[in-house]
């Protein structure tokens, strides 16, 4: 089986699972506990908030550890929620962000999403804030397009008049760098099992300006801000597959972008087929293709009798068949949201893997269009 | 013998070998390491089948249906979405909450949250056994009471509550019921189809599964319904977004599934072993057991040492791993506060110690530990002005202490 | 809580515990603390007739750092005037045993049991003289 949506998630790095075991069997404290079980746990985690900041060029007291992106973001953008106002997000965020900024209208909160243009960029103006706006979330590579957002104009502007601003960064930690400091974002999203990390474990990174409310109250672990036992094994995960990126950061790029390049220019070859935001600058290893006439699902699972795992975009709607709200940001037709399929390299894929997924798309289509072509003779 | 001995399974357990060869499976490329949302090839629908297999396994040892059961990060997360998602769903119909003075953090520091938004919460006192008086908890209840949270067992003196008389009375005064869970799962019968509780809190890691997985059981007949606290891409029914952790649901499955087969058998083993711990540590005067000693989880033995300081007998048994007070709170030095509110005087909650024993516990571990305790308590009251105070009869109530 | 090597060896091996005979004359007893704050400290020393403290005996009701720094106490009045052991600070103590900063309340619990115990002392020699 070949897998071709690492955006959805990644294997893990064998080398990650390795510094997991221990903490799966013998080295079991409780990281709060005073014995020395709970001592070792303690130092575990203090490497791995090192390892982690030192991924994105942050300080390790910067990093809160949480239980995913999801987490990150909710926690984001309900920790100053205290005092309503207007709240600014991209129009193609994860829906994570959409939605907990969503739930802040009850307590009062007016949102507004930024507009993408056709390639899926957001359109920053200065006429987008209010009087209170208090907060901007902008991601800063979009899961499903992997379009880069350009976010300079907006983090001054921000500065400026004193608006926390936050950045989801799950998809771009690991494939691209990323310096939290050089971004200038008062809040940063990490999540590890999108670069080969565990699942159930991300950060929330704080330039700690602001206080933070957090989002589970408890026993005050990570300084209070996230109560919940500390999930060891994950987190020292999470810190190798940092470390790990970190120090391959610059050839998974270049490896990266030769699979992308290649793939790219034999998707060009075929007929009625629009790789989408091909124009502008997008993560290494992610692809999004719009098919002519041929549904996303359709493909999919053409593909998947070929033995090869693709996406329709975002895995996140559990189950839910609606067309990609990204696509329809950035203006496609709901018919043509639907006949999306995203294709997501990972670092261990080669020139072979990628021409094998070439190979099947060719055919699939073909194949799909041929019988097409019966049903409407 | 493994040194220092683990004596601190109410903190937390170890993963079982078993289970951690669940998860094992889950991790890796040839594993099922696909994300459970994916519906769209075979890695996403094989981590979906643990994780529904895993879901099973929970719900046949609490018996409910497979669909009550919503995956959370730990029982942290359980308590504050149980507790804040009734709050703010119910917040019309009412805003009194009743809770008591010796629940977990998660739940207490949840209450003190919804106190600043506008919610009432009564905080009931436990009798010195630490047992809730059914009584007091009727009297407490209000025309405007949308939830009781009490616990099953607590986390440090491992007293079982009556969830079942609970349940009866919220049951039939409209009230959900919440309960937490994460000490007694696995110890405790856990009967959802006969018990009335609406709502309760587990967790992987206190029964031998992983750190950073628990669950929330959310009655379906009479429905519960509570607002969400994680949003995104509405997973578990909405209840909680968030990638679904495959290996980490997988082990705790598999950790309640073992719990099932063995809980009968393992809970007369750990009894055993608590009393060939108790009957050594009668053996010194002066100590004091915190909790009732009858109901109580098997596992559990708190005991008070009069006139030695805990740290320092703590210190002294740096070959036992156990626990004064709760973990979550063992940085700093205030006394228990479940201690305190037993009426435990501050000396008493200051020379606490927790012994929480379990699976892998075995009687050598106890007799060594007998002998270290043996040893260093008298050693430390050997040091002890308070000691010498008691043995030439004065009682240290009556002293005029210079407190700094 | 990592304890320093100093801390450890005192708690190990503690030095001069024990209590002089708080009837003599030539005794003076300090106790300070309480039971309810986590620490006793009990202090006796045996002044000579020079002025010297010429033994000196604790016992502690405390956590490590409290039985460390009475039993470092004990070894440090021996041989001293009393004037010399009244001016010892806690932060000596402190700084001896490298006490954690939630643990100096240890070492200021140690040098008021040692002005606790030669007032005790000088208060004994007031009432003789009359």
């Amino acid at each position: 089986m070949y897998y071709f949506d690492n955006n959805a998630t990644t294997p893990l790095d064998e080398r990650v699972l390795e510094v997991m075991l221990p903490y799966l069997s013998t080295a079991h404290g409780n990281a709060s506990s005073a014995h020395r079980y709970g001592r070792k746990a303690r130092a575990a985690i203090d490497t791995a908030r090192e390892q982690v900041a030192m991924l994105v060029n942050a300080y390790p007291a910067q990093v809160i550890f949480t239980s995913g992106g999801t987490e990150a973001n909710n926690f984001a953008i309900k920790s100053s929620a205290a005092q309503a106002g207007h709240l600014l997000v991209g129009a193609t965020e994860h829906a994570s962000v959409l939605n907990a900024a969503k739930s802040l209208e009850k307590q009062g909160w007016r949102i507004d999403t930024i507009p993408v243009d056709n390639n899926g960029l957001v359109q920053f103006q200065d006429n987008l804030l209010q009087q209170d706006t208090r907060f901007i979330s902008v991601m800063l590579a979009n899961n499903e397009t992997g379009v880069i957002s350009p976010i300079k104009n907006i983090v001054e502007t921000a500065r400026q008049r004193e608006i926390i601003f936050h950045t989801d960064a799950s998809q771009a930690a690991g494939k691209i760098p990323v310096d939290f400091d050089a971004i200038g974002a008062n809040l940063m999203t990490l999540s590890a099992h999108k670069f080969y990390g565990p699942q159930g474990i991300g950060a929330l990174i704080t330039d700690k300006t602001k206080v933070l409310e957090p989002l589970l109250h408890g026993g005050g672990q990570e300084k209070g801000l996230r109560s919940g036992t500390e999930n060891i094994a994950a987190i020292v995960g999470f810190g190798k597959a940092a470390e790990i990126a970190h120090d391959e950061i610059n050839n998974r790029v270049i490896h990266y972008q030769g699979l992308k390049q290649q793939l790219e220019a034999y998707l060009s070859s075929l007929e009625g087929i629009e790789i989408v935001a091909e124009s502008v600058e997008r993560l290494p290893n992610t692809t999004m293709v719009v098919v002519d006439d041929i549904k996303g699902e359709t493909l999919l699972l053409g593909l998947d009798h070929e033995d090869i795992a693709v996406s329709s975009g975002s895995a996140c709607y559990a189950g839910k068949t609606e067309p990609s709200h990204v696509l329809v940001a950035m203006g496609y037709s709901n018919d043509q949201a639907h006949n999306a399929v995203r294709f997501s390299l990972g670092k261990e894929q080669t020139a072979a893997d990628v021409h094998q997924l070439f190979a099947a798309i060719k055919k699939q289509l073909d194949k799909m269009r041929s019988l097409a072509l019966a049903v409407a003779i | 013998m493994k040194l220092p001995i683990y004596m601190d399974y109410s903190a937390t357990t170890p993963v079982d070998p078993r289970v951690a060869e669940k998860m094992m499976q889950c991790l890796t490329m040839d594993g099922n390491f696909g994300n459970p949302a994916s519906r769209s090839h075979e890695y996403g629908w094989n981590a979906e089948k643990v994780v529904d297999e895993a879901r099973q396994h929970v719900a046949e040892l609490i018996n409910c249906d497979p669909r009550e059961v919503i995956w959370t990060s730990g029982a942290t997360e359980s308590n504050n979405l149980a507790i804040k998602g009734v709050a703010n769903f119910h917040s019309k119909k009412g805003k009194h909450i009743i809770t008591s003075k010796t629940e977990h953090k998660a739940v207490l520091d949840t209450c003190r949250h919804l106190e600043a938004q506008g919610f009432e919460v009564t905080y009931l006192d436990p009798e010195a056994n630490g047992l809730i008086d059914l009584k007091k908890l009727e009297a407490a209840i209000r025309e405007d009471t949308i939830l009781v949270s009490l616990m099953h067992v607590n986390n440090e003196i491992g007293v079982v509550t009556d969830i079942a008389a609970i349940g009866e009375m919220t049951r039939a005064r409209k009230i959900l019921f919440h309960v937490d869970a994460a000490q007694s799962a696995g110890k405790v019968t856990i009967d959802l189809q006969n018990m009335k509780v609406d709502l309760m809190s587990f967790s992987g890691h206190k029964i031998y599964g992983p750190k950073g997985v628990g669950a929330l059981f959310v009655r379906r007949k009479p429905r519960v319904r509570l607002e969400a606290q994680m949003h995104g891409g509405g997973h578990e029914r909405g209840m909680r977004s968030g990638t679904l952790a495959t290996h980490q649901i997988a082990g705790m499955g598999e950790a309640f599934r073992i719990a099932k087969a063995e809980m009968e058998q393992e809970n007369e083993r750990v009894m055993a072993l608590r009393q060939r711990l108790w009957d050594g540590l009668q053996e010194i005067e002066e100590i004091y057991v915190n909790g009732d000693f009858d109901h109580r989880v098997a596992g559990n033995l708190n005991v008070s040492f009069n006139f030695v300081e805990g740290e320092s007998l703590i210190m002294a048994l740096r070959e036992l791993a156990v626990s004064s007070g709760s973990a979550c709170t063992s940085a700093s030095l205030e006394p228990s506060y479940v201690l305190r509110a037993l009426g435990r005087n501050d000396e008493l909650a200051h020379s606490s110690i927790r012994f929480s024993i379990g699976r892998f516990t075995t009687e050598q571990d106890i007799d060594h530990a007998i002998s270290l305790i043996q040893g260093s308590v008298s050693k430390l009251r050997e040091l002890s002005p308070l000691w010498d105070m008691y043995k030439d009869g004065i009682d240290l109530s009556t002293i005029e202490w210079t407190a700094h | 809580m990592a304890y320093s090597d100093k801390v450890l060896d005192h708690y190990e091996n503690p030095r001069n515990v024990g209590a002089l005979d708080s009837s003599d004359s030539s005794v003076g007893t300090g106790m300070v603390g309480a039971p309810a704050c986590g620490d006793v400290m009990r202090l006796t020393i045996k002044v000579d007739d020079n002025g010297v403290i010429e033994d000196a005996k604790f016992k502690t009701y405390g956590c490590g750092s409290a039985i460390a720094s009475s039993s470092l106490l004990t070894e440090w009045v021996r041989g001293k005037t009393l004037d010399e052991a009244a001016q010892i600070k806690n932060t000596e103590i402190a700084e001896e045993l490298a006490l954690p900063p939630v643990k100096i309340h240890c070492s200021v619990l140690a040098e008021d049991s040692i002005k606790a115990a030669i007032a005790d002392y000088k208060k004994k020699q007031e009432v003789t003289e009359e």
